[in-house]
């Protein structure tokens, strides 16, 4: 398996701040804007900003996370159930405009899920997303962010993994490239 | 382990201590989704369910229905009064023509213990047990050990629960007995000397004719109803009497030196095994259970779905 990094941590850093003062931008001070990551790992996106965003403006944000496992559409098409992280979403986004963050945006089926799982707790004014990184060559679904901290052009046979010096020690971006026997 | 070691859910007996905390763990977020604005997930929308109720129930069979519903399956039910049961029809002749209308999972309850297990192994759809007879009755058990986890928190090491009432004609008994032990509680059981099976202190619970001593050594109470339907015999002279060495009053429970904790598996007698104050106290979780009994029936249909063969 090759590893190479794509985003180091000052550079992650820099992404991260990027997205915040776009988020700033579109919602100056976030007074009908709630701002969801999604479980499991969109919800260290969601912190970091949080962060940032609370530092710059001097108030809390609302925050929540949702899980999308009951609404995926693979279930029973894997060997195994997904067990579900927590929903933590104690307000309603009846009217409000949400930002949903993830990390890795793929395929675009987990975003449809959440879009999905969203609904339960009321109907936005407008949703849009956030991912921090964009593997824009694999969509399988009409899904396209609106806030992207890069985009990356990988294969599908490759992985992207997005670490956090919180959870991992580091904050950097990973690409491993299976390496192919037949080369 | 993300996944059940069995294909079907027939009692706790067969299922291991990860397969409990599984299905616990899973009914934490189902929990939440049932107490969401909007209570449905839609994981099951492609899967039919038979709930086979050969034997009466409310409180099982809705709980059953409302999981399966918020699930988003489909449903059909069954009752044995009013079908062709009754005209004599077997149970795998039923059986099979229901499955026959393309059913993947079926719950049954039926008077007769093993006939989850005899169904499980001749047709070819996932069986949850909902009740068989005198002997299993595992996901009243698995809501139990949920409503005492939510309750006195995760590690049940060293808990001490007892059962009392009609332990020979109760399937709740038997299933809650494998379940606590397996994750590591202490049982007794209570009751008079002729509603107390013989060996049952082979199973390694503790074995206990008094009342106030077994109260003064639980955490919780799990006080059951007399099966009066299930007895062929007269066990006891009457329910009085019953009601005056094994009631459990609210005079008794607040002479006890520690706040236990009462769960009642339904239907209530009220004034034979305990009574409306005690019922109603704040010590009590009966209403908790019949809540989390939603969640853990949602987690244990979740979890058997996901072996459900695609077509």
């Amino acid at each position: 398996m090759e590893k190479r990094i794509i985003l180091n941590s000052r550079h992650f850093e820099i992404t991260l701040k990027r997205l915040a003062s776009q988020l700033k931008e579109n919602h100056h001070l976030f007074e009908n804007t709630v701002l969801i990551g999604l479980q499991p790992r969109g919800i260290h996106v969601l912190s970091r900003l949080k962060k940032i965003l609370e530092h710059d403006l001097k108030k809390e944000l609302t925050c929540g996370q949702l899980d999308i496992t009951f609404y995926r559409d693979d279930f029973r098409r894997r060997e195994q159930p997904i067990i579900p992280s927590v929903t933590n979403i104690d307000f309603i986004i009846e009217n409000k405009n949400v930002v949903l963050i993830d990390d890795v945006l793929f395929s675009g089926r987990t975003i449809r899920s959440g879009l999905d799982a969203l609904l339960a707790f009321g109907r936005p004014k407008k949703v849009e997303l956030l991912v921090f990184i964009d593997r824009h060559f694999e969509r399988h679904l009409p899904i396209q962010p609106d806030y992207t901290g890069k985009i990356v052009d990988t294969l599908s046979s490759q992985r992207v993994s997005v670490e956090w010096k919180e959870t991992e020690g580091e904050d950097k971006v990973v690409l491993f490239t299976q390496e192919n026997k037949n080369e | 382990m993300n996944n059940l070691s069995v294909d079907h859910l027939i009692g706790i007996k067969d299922l291991t201590r990860q397969d409990i905390e599984l299905i616990l763990k899973t009914a934490d977020s189902f929990k939440q989704v049932i107490n969401r604005p909007i209570k449905k997930v839609p994981s099951l929308r492609d899967i039919t369910i038979a709930n086979l109720f050969f034997e009466n129930s409310t409180r099982t069979k809705l709980s059953f229905e409302l999981a399966e519903k918020r699930l988003s399956a489909d449903v059909i039910n069954f009752a044995a009064s009013g079908s062709s049961v009754k005209k004599g029809e077997t149970l795998i002749d039923t059986v099979n023509n229901i499955l026959a209308m393309k059913v993947d999972l079926v719950v049954m309850r039926h008077p007769n213990p093993g006939a989850a297990k005899f169904l499980s192994e001749r047709i070819n759809a996932r069986v949850v047990n909902a009740g068989d007879g005198t002997h299993e009755h595992p996901t009243q058990a698995l809501l139990d050990a949920y409503s005492i986890r939510e309750k006195h928190g995760d590690d049940f090491t060293g808990k001490k629960v007892v059962i009392v009432g009609d332990i020979t004609h109760s399937r709740v008994a038997l299933s809650n007995i494998f379940c606590l032990q397996k994750l590591g509680a202490e049982v007794m059981v209570c009751g008079p000397t002729t509603l107390i099976p013989k060996f049952i202190g082979e199973l390694g619970v503790k074995v206990e004719h008094n009342l106030r001593k077994a109260l003064e050594w639980c955490d919780v109470a799990n006080m059951l109803r007399i099966q009066l339907e299930r007895q062929d015999i007269q066990y006891f002279p009457t329910l009085r009497e019953y009601s005056m060495l094994f009631g459990l009053d609210k005079k008794l429970l607040d002479s006890l030196n520690k706040k236990i904790t009462i769960m009642h598996p339904g239907p209530i007698n009220r004034g034979v095994e305990i009574t409306s104050d005690v019922a109603d106290s704040d010590q009590s979780i009966i209403l908790q259970q019949v809540e989390n009994g939603v969640a853990v029936r949602m987690a244990i249909i979740y979890l058997l779905a996901s072996k459900i063969e695609r077509n």
